[in-house]
């Protein structure tokens, strides 16, 4: 601001570490990282990015310290647990710069074609299940690979699997005399949710309202789904405001608004679980493995819960597929030792050993047939071990929608861009939801969110 | 008891009745003291509370004041938070040092022999904390990548000294302006030279103050939460990544997280009761000079 | 310019300088240099590579790295209308944090001057917003305190007719407000009562004497005095609440929709959501312009706590 001799010297000094930090920064900007092709080294330390769920603090980490590293004295093994958006901006930073700071990362069918196509992930069937059979990973359930794959090689593994499906309250539907079918519709559902709402008391349904395209998107996504909408048609052109996508979005925001329960707008899963665990739905729509936690934190809710596949409209399915899967980055070190920990965490014995700890009903869901094809899995989970394999089978995020589209995936699209475009319409809907906007406007902002990228932009992403 | 009424004052009321006002005034005080300091710690008393419940009484309607406690969300706590408590520690005592070792010289020559600029460079002291640190995020990584310093200590340490630098700077300042010229004078009619009019004149003026500040500092860096999740994984993460790491993505936390936080929060509460008093006295002298 | 003869105690004696003397003058800068030095290498080398990837196009989710953009950054930031309402927003979410704050500091300091029994365990119980990790604020509020469904201020306010509000929901931007408000004004409390206790006890005596009512004595002498405090709250705390950005991300996310999304936050979702690096930087950069700008306007209206006691 000031021509200060002082300053000026500063600003020389500053401009000449500058210089040469700029050096190393357009360097980096290349694409350039650290170690050129990493290490195939057995032993050392492996840090693990993970997201923060019981299923993994509360089982893999102990597991891991009190069985793997025991059985593999060379390795050490660190986890950063991370909530779900940190840990995809921590990946991404850690992938494109090549930084490497994770030898391991968990990630789903959204990232893992991306990152493949990429060349961000190794080919683990080539690199590492060609060489080790007893991995098998043609016990993994069919949909959940295939999601996982890019050009039919496996880049991620999956430590656990989900769709969704419905859950009620078998005392409070008798009470108001309703019996839910197993396959039923979203117009069936919004009636009974009509008769079953009393307000203060219970809700009719329990919805996602909470912004987030892994909150609120991932349930509405398959409602649009089913209701004949879509993101885009194969022009790339966005369709949230075509008559479909209206009719969807205007049928949930009001069906949580007069039936829901209060405060949607910042419910996700671990809000409703609580409201349903404690009796206060009559329904809820969420993930599968919502059934795991009901039976270990709510039994008496649990034993008196029903299951239903996710409600349909115009398509056979509707339920989503998402798995949390592990990966392993190209060009890290100790890839040998991080492998060995990916196929110890996602193998058959690690049932077992969750089985042995934390009982049969505890093991992460949805991820292995050889799971579902087990007696002691069956008892232990037998009230919804079936219908959460039926509503992974049923999936087909190839063809998720009525008409045809250019894209890939059910309750989100697999360009790189939806990372930020399914929050922006995430938080549009839970503006509707909360009564701040309409649903048109949100929606006319959604659409413009969406169209604000070219064709070209789109579909370059989707050779 | 009396006051000698000045002229025109108006006659003094009974003195009987005049107690009785001033004790009912100070019941009032004391009733509105109490109940504004409870009121202001009535979520820190909730958050306490909740983190000795079990999961199931913790999201409860009406909210439940009576349950067995229980320890286990803290054992949880503990058991997994040894690294992270390390490296806060390392991160907020090693910047703090740093801050104080550059800030007292630099605070030395902007008042007791103050360089010819010394508006200027203050103002761009307070400059540096213009730049919102968000948007600084993504070159600071690449830095820090480039520089091999990604996910070590010394990023937090240094980038934290930096943040505390300017008000650390802008404190001593002030307390060092209170040191009275008269004894400066003495000191150098003495002869003096610099060093001994530090130590003898200068420092015990200004200790109280440089503690206030160091009080503030390790306020500041051990509480901050956006460059340690940003700049580091798992050799130098700090309390705070472990307390939004105890946030599920599918699962109950209340109790959990109110037991991370009240361990988070722990060790900053404690330093600040005890040394409130050197806070408020250090503010006082150093407010607007 | 009357009111600061009530506070100063004698300027700080400094030596003068004997005359122009190269030497004497490096002498004086020696010891700024350590200080001065590394705030420049940390924090400009940063803001510089920040404004050369302002010039980029640069994604963290697509490969290839930086590539030359020219302003076209800066032309999305001055387009973008999300920019413009996430400032406006930070800047009125601020305005009233901290005039609220620094109003209620003042009571309470007004009460903390009062001796009254127990007036320290008061004293520490209102400081204590101002120790704990502002994460682990924002998250005991979003949950414990604010839910609707099993929150404490639910219940707390039930006798009045409040049933089952969804803060967050329908008061997200009061909700961030008070928190934020609810962490800071310890911060004022403390510097106004720091100017309180410094107040000469004679000429409050004085007033007394003369007959003056609590409330003039307040208004004519008391205030005045304060006002240098006041106004340095105002300062640091505008300058610290305007970056404030775990509340928001841990309470609301910025929601619903985007009524509470400030600048810092908006930024935030620029970098991780959209993963746009040359973009974030641009709107840093503007920032930091425009910052600078209100910065120099603002020093003229706090002239006061800006006339700082020269050296004699």
């Amino acid at each position: 601001m000031n021509s200060s001799r002082f300053r000026k010297r500063g600003v020389a000094a500053a401009a000449c570490v500058a210089v040469a930090a700029m050096a190393a920064a357009c360097s980096s900007g290349s694409g350039s990282g650290n170690s050129a092709s990493g290490s195939n080294s057995d032993t050392g330390t492996v840090t693990v990015a993970v997201v923060s769920n019981p299923l993994i603090t509360g089982q893999m980490i102990p597991l891991t310290q009190s069985v793997f590293e025991k059985e593999n004295p060379g390795i050490t093994v660190k986890f950063a647990t991370y909530t779900e958006g940190d840990l995809r901006a921590a990946i991404e930073k850690d992938v494109s710069t090549h930084s490497n700071s994770f030898n391991v990362i968990m990630i789903g069918p959204y990232e893992a074609p991306l990152f493949a196509k990429d060349g961000w992930l190794d080919d683990l069937t080539k690199d590492y299940i060609a060489s080790d059979p007893s991995y098998d990973a043609s016990d993994l359930l069919p949909p959940v690979a295939k999601s996982l794959s890019y050009n039919s090689d496996l880049y991620a593994v999956p430590f656990y699997g989900e769709s969704s499906m419905l859950y009620y309250n078998k005392a409070l539907l008798q009470a108001a005399g309703i019996t839910m079918p197993e396959h039923p519709t979203w117009t069936e559902v919004a009636a009974d949710a009509a008769k079953l709402n009393q307000p203060g008391k219970e809700a009719g349904i329990c919805l996602r309202g909470l912004a987030g395209w892994g909150d609120n998107m991932a349930s509405l996504d398959t409602v649009i789904n089913t209701f004949g909408g879509e993101w885009y048609n194969t022009n790339w052109q966005a369709q949230l405001t075509s008559p479909a996508d209206e009719q969807a979005v205007n049928f949930y925001v009001n069906l949580v608004k007069q039936y829901g329960e209060s405060g949607a707008s910042n419910d996700s899963f671990n809000q409703l679980l609580t409201l349903y665990g404690q009796g206060k739905c009559a329904m809820w729509y969420d993930s599968t493995v919502a059934a795991t936690s009901l039976a270990t934190t709510y039994p008496s809710v649990y034993a008196q819960t029903g299951y239903a596949f996710a409600p349909t409209e115009k398509t056979s399915s509707s339920g989503w597929l998402w798995s949390w899967s592990l990966g392993i980055p190209t060009g890290v070190s100790n890839q040998g030792a991080a492998w060995k920990f990916v196929s110890w965490a996602t193998s058959k014995q690690y049932d077992t050993l969750v089985a042995q700890k934390y009982g049969w009903s505890a093991v992460p869901p949805g991820s292995r047939t050889s799971l579902y094809d087990n007696p002691n899995y069956q008892k232990a989970a037998s009230a919804f071990a079936g219908i959460t394999l039926q509503s992974i089978d049923g999936t087909d995020p190839d063809h998720p929608t009525v008409n045809q589209v250019p894209y890939v995936g059910i309750q989100y699209v697999d360009i790189p861009q939806f990372e930020s475009l399914g929050l922006q319409v995430g938080e549009q809907i839970a503006g509707a939801i909360a009564g701040t906007e309409s649903v048109s406007q949100a929606l006319q902002a959604a659409q413009s969110d969406a169209s604000a990228y070219t064709p070209q932009e789109l579909s370059g992403t989707n050779g | 008891m009396t006051a000698i009424p000045a002229a025109g004052a108006p006659v003094q009321a009974p003195r009987r009745s005049r107690r009785v006002r001033e004790m009912s005034g100070l019941a009032g005080w004391t009733v509105l003291g109490w109940v504004v300091g409870i009121a202001f710690f009535i979520p820190v008393l909730w958050m306490v509370i909740t983190a000795f419940k079990p999961e199931s009484a913790a999201e409860t309607w009406p909210p439940q004041f009576t349950f067995s406690p229980t320890l286990s969300e803290f054992r949880l706590v503990f058991n997994g938070m040894g690294p992270y408590i390390e490296h806060s520690a390392i991160a907020t005592v090693g910047s703090t040092i740093l801050v104080l070792v550059l800030a007292l010289p630099a605070a030395y020559a902007l008042s007791i022999h103050p360089v010819g600029r010394w508006r200027d460079t203050l103002f761009f002291f307070i400059s540096t904390k213009m730049l919102p640190i968000v948007a600084a995020i993504g070159p600071l990584y690449v830095i820090a990548l480039k520089t091999h310093l990604l996910d070590s200590i010394w990023v937090l340490i240094i980038l934290y000294a930096a943040m505390n630098l300017p008000l650390a700077v802008w404190m001593i300042r002030s307390f060092m302006l209170e040191v009275p010229s008269e004894m400066l004078e003495a000191a150098r009619l003495d002869g003096a030279g610099r060093i001994r009019e530090i130590t003898e004149v200068i420092m015990p003026v200004v200790l109280p103050g440089l503690v206030s500040t160091a009080l503030i500092c390790v306020i500041f860096a051990w509480n901050e939460l956006f460059l340690a999740l940003n700049l580091t994984v798992t050799n130098a993460a700090t309390m705070p990544m472990f307390l939004i790491s105890s946030v599920p993505q599918e699962g109950l936390y209340i109790a959990h997280l109110s037991a991370a936080a009240t361990v988070a929060s722990v060790p900053v509460i404690i330093v600040g009761w005890i040394a409130q008093r050197s806070l408020v006295r250090g503010l006082a002298m150093g407010a607007i000079k | 310019m009357a009111v600061l003869e009530d506070v100063s105690s004698p300027p700080a004696a400094g030596l003068r300088p004997r005359g122009a003397g190269r030497r004497e003058r490096w002498q004086r800068r020696l010891p700024l240099l350590p200080a001065l030095i590394y705030a420049i290498v940390v924090t400009q080398v940063p803001f510089l590579v920040t404004l050369w990837y302002s010039f980029q196009n640069y994604f963290w989710n697509e490969p290839g790295g930086a590539t030359w953009a020219g302003i076209a950054n800066y032309k999305e930031v001055f387009k973008d209308p999300n920019f413009r309402g996430a400032l406006v927003r930070s800047v009125t979410m601020t305005a009233i944090a901290v005039i609220v704050a620094m109003f209620l500091g003042v009571l309470l300091a007004v009460l903390l001057d009062r001796k009254f029994p127990g007036r320290g365990v008061v004293r520490t119980l209102i400081i204590t917003p101002f120790l704990i990790m502002p994460a682990a604020a924002a998250l005991v509020w979003s949950g414990p305190m604010l839910d609707p469904n099993f929150g404490l201020l639910n219940w707390l306010l039930e006798p009045f007719g409040v049933h089952h509000v969804a803060w967050l929901t329908t008061h997200a931007y009061g909700s961030v407000i008070v928190v934020m408000i609810w962490e800071w004004t310890p911060f004022m409390t403390l510097i106004v009562l720091a100017g309180l206790q410094g107040q000469p006890t004679d000429i409050l005596e004085a007033a007394k004497v003369d007959g003056a009512s609590a409330w003039a004595t307040f208004r004519e002498l008391t205030l005045p005095h304060l006002r240098p405090y006041i106004e340095l709250g105002i300062l640091l705390g505008s300058i610290y609440l305007v970056n404030v950005f775990d509340q928001v991300r841990l309470m609301t996310n910025g929601g619903p929709g985007t009524s509470t999304t400030t600048l810092p936050f908006y930024l935030y979702q620029q970098l991780d959501y959209a993963f746009n690096v040359g973009g974030t930087a641009a709107a840093g950069v503007v920032t930091v312009i425009l910052t600078i700008i209100v910065a120099s306007f603002a020093l003229r209206l706090f002239a006061r706590v800006f006339q700082f006691e020269e050296a004699k």
